[in-house]
């Protein structure tokens, strides 16, 4: 291989905490690779599952979950549902033939521009390490899920 | 149209088991409505007919097709497309052909690993390692074996299908109910329900029919229902650390296994706006943990020693990721 592998990486911010930190970095001009893309929810807690293997199979080669500190939850204990469920998810996608290191959960307050940075660069080496994963893009007649995951887009 | 003016009615099995034929046939005299109303033109399992004879068919000529099984083999596949060009109304019926079922977990593992376990497997004696040939020549002429697929497919990831019936298999009186609104249809009686709808479902979850007692859960320890001395009747498995998949499972069953003292497996599939059935699980499953120190989770989590199968023991096919990677690696589509 040539070109070097640029791995796609997915990321849930919360909005209290991640997400600002996110916004720091980009205000004191802090680099981090542009491997990731972050999308915003109100708080780690509103992390559903589906979400990161919907991620996955739709062409993401990693995803990473950034929440508040533990103790430190906006909505006072949702990040420890997110931690509980990450545990779980890691679990299950490995019994699945996914290394459990292409989902990541990372803890930053809105102060830590500079961690959340240093956490998303590392990561992005980790899943360059691993390699694509390349998860099917299955042909589909008319299933309905294909059809949900469609009108999603669009709306 | 028919010979003897009467619609016609149609029945297959793809990749499973007959459950869904048995239950079929656990409607008792109301199989007889299904003769009286229907002409029954193929049903491999209940009488002789063959693939050309369907084949011979006007195209759409059947009005009903009960599709059970997933596509697992290039036969499956085939008569996935034939009865899907020669019937009006097809149903994905049983959970197989919904979501894939049993057969489904053969996601879990490449076409090899399977072959392996069956011909060369601690049951299986065979020193001389003889294996199935798809093309094989014989004096008597070539003889061949439909192809075996990497993964299994549901139905309506091969052809598009017109309604889903969950269940493993589904419950009678909701078969009978279905075939009672489809002879009403036929005598104008009643209308279809919106194309691509559940029927023979509800449409909440395994939990808003169970009769047991509901509390704020928090759980400390998840445990194998063998492994309790005293399950308490009347209040909520899950509460009693039985991972029960009520919560992500569609009603419809009446609720049958927690009634009996079991846990819900999930065979009635994931209920209604649900995408993936075991992410809404997981989320269930984590949400009632009670604690917050990532090493008192992760042993409480060893109370579940599969989750993979926990989660997906009926849905794997029908998931978002559908099969694990050595399933789909074995297509070389690495």
């Amino acid at each position: 291989m040539t070109e070097k592998f640029e791995p796609v990486i997915i990321g849930f911010t919360c909005n209290w905490c991640s997400y600002r930190a996110a916004d720091l970095a980009g205000t004191a001009r802090i680099k981090y690779p542009p491997n990731i893309r972050l999308i915003r929810l109100m708080c780690s807690g509103r992390l559903d599952p589906t979400f990161v293997l919907k991620a996955l199979a739709g062409g993401a080669d990693g995803v990473m979950i950034t929440g508040c500190h533990p103790g430190e939850c906006h909505y006072l204990e949702q990040n420890y549902k997110a931690l509980r469920r990450y545990l779980l998810l890691r679990r299950t996608i490995a019994q699945m033939g996914v290394d459990p290191g292409r989902v990541k959960l990372v803890w930053a307050s809105a102060a830590e521009g500079v961690h959340l940075a240093e956490e998303i660069t590392n990561m992005v080496e980790e899943i360059r390490e691993l390699g694509p994963l390349n998860w099917p893009k299955w042909d589909t007649n008319g299933s309905k899920a294909s059809v949900a995951v469609q009108e999603e887009v669009t709306a | 149209m028919t010979t003897n003016g009467k619609p016609k009615f149609a029945m297959y099995w793809a990749a499973s088991c007959g459950g869904c034929e048995i239950a079929v046939l656990n409607i008792h005299e109301k199989i007889l409505d299904v003769d009286a109303n229907f002409e029954v033109v193929f049903w491999p399992v209940a009488m002789d007919a063959k693939y050309k004879d369907v084949e011979a068919m006007p195209d759409k000529s059947i009005l009903l097709t009960l599709f059970n099984g997933g596509i697992r083999t290039s036969e499956n596949e085939e008569l996935a497309h034939l009865m899907r060009r020669k019937s009006q109304i097809l149903v994905a019926f049983g959970s197989c052909a919904t979501e894939g079922c049993i057969p489904g977990l053969g996601n879990f593992s490449s076409p090899e690993e399977i072959f392996e376990a069956v011909y060369e497997g601690v049951s299986t004696e065979n020193p001389e390692h003889y294996r199935p040939q798809y093309n094989y020549s014989m004096p008597e002429g070539d003889i061949h074996l439909p192809e075996f697929y990497p993964v299994l497919k549901t139905l309506d990831q091969v052809v598009p299908v017109d309604y889903y019936m969950p269940g493993c298999p589904p419950e009678s009186e909701q078969i009978a109910a279905v075939i009672d609104l489809v002879i009403q249809v036929v005598n104008g009686e009643a209308e279809l329900p919106p194309a691509g709808a559940t029927i023979g479902a509800g449409e909440t979850t395994v939990c808003d029919d169970c009769p047991r007692e509901r509390n704020v859960k928090s759980i400390k320890k998840f445990v194998r229902i063998q492994e309790l001395e005293h399950i308490d009747p009347d209040l909520c498995l899950l509460e009693q650390g039985i991972p029960c998949n009520g919560p992500a499972t569609r009603s419809g069953c009446g609720c049958l296994c927690p009634q009996a003292g079991a846990q819900c497996i999930g065979c009635y599939g994931p209920a209604e706006g649900v995408i993936d059935y075991g992410a809404r699980l997981m989320t269930a499953f984590a949400s009632v943990i009670d604690s917050n120190d990532p090493d008192e989770i992760e042993a409480i989590l060893d109370g579940i020693p599969d989750p993979a199968g926990q989660f997906y023991r009926f849905n794997l096919a029908g998931s978002l990721l559908r099969a694990g990677t050595p399933a789909w690696k074995s297509n070389g589509s690495d």
